[in-house]
């Protein structure tokens, strides 16, 4: 599939193939509601997207790009750190960072460090970094220091305001989560008045790719959650009242099957082929490759055979890909 | 009734004015407070004082005027605070002291003026009032002036651009009437403050009421706004005599 390399600035452009079943329909965003119905309950992930890329320097004056992941305390964060080079080159080829040990610092700014406290045995690009900075300083440093992560497919440097989604609350997330990206306020305002209820949850959206396929196999990686009461309450009422539960981003099916296991805070839940899901009965996605972790996910809502029809049909009918990409809507058959 | 012990208020213009006193005041009342303003000294003192009475207050310095600074803003706020719960954007500039009929107003100033007094709050409502809705929760209170209503000779960037903030602030409630969400304007009348004292360099201050004086009435306006037709223009003056006809309707 090709990317689609910028923001889009008209969202009702944005193309929708609805599956449902073994039917698959050619649609776009602005039909949204006419797929769903009044009782329906759509979640979205609120977290906002943190300008997570931060540039610095080791103590050989090396250049280094730090990704950051999670926050892991108040000022510890797991990142995936590149050696040099920037987001204008595939994560596939950056070089890796120097070798770090513990206790050794990267510098991004004269009064803004972060030292590596340990790494990860999954790979030497993982490391928990603990910054020198807390509190209202850290947050402050992170957004004039950061910017927003992105890959080599875009065609420009993108701006925060490119990766945010309309109703995002809390900076959770290192990347957008783009299945919220084709939402202006005239459609979310249509569904609400359809009857359809949009509630929140907010997820710390990780890494999509790393670059290191010892990491990519492992994604999604922990990410912090939480779900509100209340729409663990409107959660409830619908499955109740027979409604359907659509989670808007994988990241939502993530976190609400994990509040179903028992899990709070953090999730390490994966979903993959074979998984029955308790919670989510439909899940607007983007649209994505075979290669790619949430394809994996897809695999627990749809059928092996479907999935490839689906694929066909989102190469022959050229939709585009990535975070700013068309989006796929899969709804139960009852 | 909207309870404010315990949400997240974002304020502009918060380290001097009216704004610090309703940081004050909310801050008395148990909200989590944010505050936007250019100046780090003075920010720090504000927080500092908050923080003193055993508040929750964090500082955010930049400039609201500048559309690079929005998402800085409304996320550090909402990693610090929560999920913002009450806007109130209260920064303003009269454009250039003394003021200055418009035919001898630079058009860069008449531009700055609005990217403060309008783009600005335009950029805020739209960062947060998504999250507002989806949380069914949230006021938003744009600072206007009688100077948007009345037009009084050498206030026209001001008045002007407050007036454009009146309408944004109808038209908005409007589009959002089926939400929970509720905005607001507030003419909080004159005040003592530097503003007033840089406009209007020959009043008495002493003849003015303080800045906590109104910031008490706006924060009951926020307390009862449940209660207030979304868009309404509010006189902060007139605040009681609109309360008793509320009730009484």
């Amino acid at each position: 599939m090709k990317a689609a390399r910028a923001p889009r600035d008209d969202k009702t452009n944005v193309r929708l193939l609805v599956v449902k079943g073994d039917e698959i329909e050619d649609s776009s965003m602005e039909r949204l509601p006419d797929h769903l119905r009044s009782g329906d309950l759509l979640v979205v992930n609120d977290a906002a997207t943190l300008p997570a890329s931060l540039r610095g320097l080791d103590g050989g004056n090396n250049q280094v790009e730090i990704r950051l992941t999670t926050q892991l305390d108040e000022r510890v964060w797991q990142a995936a750190v590149f050696g040099a080079g920037d987001w204008r080159t595939p994560t596939e080829e950056r070089p890796s960072p120097p070798s770090f040990g513990k206790g050794d610092e990267i510098l991004i700014a004269s009064n803004f460090r972060a030292r590596v406290r340990g790494d990860n045995q999954l790979s030497e690009r993982l490391l928990d970094l603990e910054f020198n900075l807390s509190g209202e300083e850290l947050w402050r440093s992170l957004y004039q220091y950061g910017k927003p992560v992105q890959y080599s497919y875009m065609d420009d440097e993108l701006k925060l305001w490119s990766v945010q989604n309309v109703y995002g609350g809390r900076p959770w997330a290192v990347e957008m989560p783009s299945a919220g990206h084709a939402f202006n306020w005239r459609l979310l305002l249509k569904l609400i008045r359809k009857g359809v209820r949009i509630v929140p949850l907010t997820h710390g959206a990780g890494l999509s790719s790393t670059g290191d396929a010892r990491i990519d196999w492992e994604l999604p990686l922990a990410e912090k959650f939480e779900i509100p009461a209340a729409t663990m309450e409107a959660v409830r009422q619908t499955r109740a009242s027979g409604g359907r539960v659509i989670a808007v981003g994988t990241s939502v099916v993530r976190a609400l099957e994990s509040a179903d296991l028992g899990l709070s805070g953090f999730t390490t839940l994966k979903i993959a082929p074979g998984y029955e899901r308790k919670i989510v009965s439909g899940l607007l996605t983007g649209t994505h490759d075979v290669s790619e972790s949430h394809y994996q996910l897809l695999r627990a809502f749809l059928p092996e055979y479907i999935l490839a029809g689906v694929s066909q049909r989102l190469e022959e009918r050229d939709y585009l890909t990535h975070e700013f990409g068309d989006l796929c809507l899969i709804l139960p058959t009852a | 009734m909207f309870d404010i012990n315990g949400k997240s208020a974002l304020i502009t213009g918060g380290s001097r004015g009216l704004g610090r006193a309703l940081a004050l005041r909310l801050s008395a009342g148990g909200a989590k407070v944010a505050l936007v303003a250019r100046h780090q000294k003075e920010l720090e003192e504000t927080v500092k004082e908050i923080r003193k009475n055993g508040g929750i207050a964090y500082g955010i310095v930049a400039d609201v005027g500048d559309k690079e600074s929005v998402y800085p803003i409304v996320g550090q706020a909402a990693a610090l605070t929560g999920q913002v719960d009450i806007l109130i954007n209260n920064a303003s500039t009269l454009g250039p002291v003394p003021l200055r009929l418009i035919p001898d107003t630079d058009c860069e100033d008449f531009e700055r003026a609005l990217q403060v007094n309008t783009v600005g709050p335009f950029r805020l409502i739209k960062a947060v009032a998504g999250s507002m809705v989806l949380r069914q929760t949230g006021v938003i209170v744009n600072i206007s002036s009688d100077a948007a209503v009345e037009p009084y000779p050498s206030w026209g960037v001001y008045g002007a651009s407050k007036a454009a903030l009146d309408h944004l602030t109808r038209i908005a409630a409007l589009e959002l009437a089926d939400t929970s969400v509720r905005l607001f304007s507030v003419d909080p009348g004159e005040m003592n403050t530097r503003m007033h004292a840089d406009a209007m360099p020959d009043a008495d201050p002493d003849t003015l009421p303080p800045p906590d004086a109104v910031a008490e009435k706006i924060v009951m306006m926020i307390r009862q706004s449940g209660g207030i037709a979304t868009g309404t223009r509010l006189i902060a003056s007139d605040w009681r005599s609109y309360e008793s006809s509320a009730r009484s309707s």
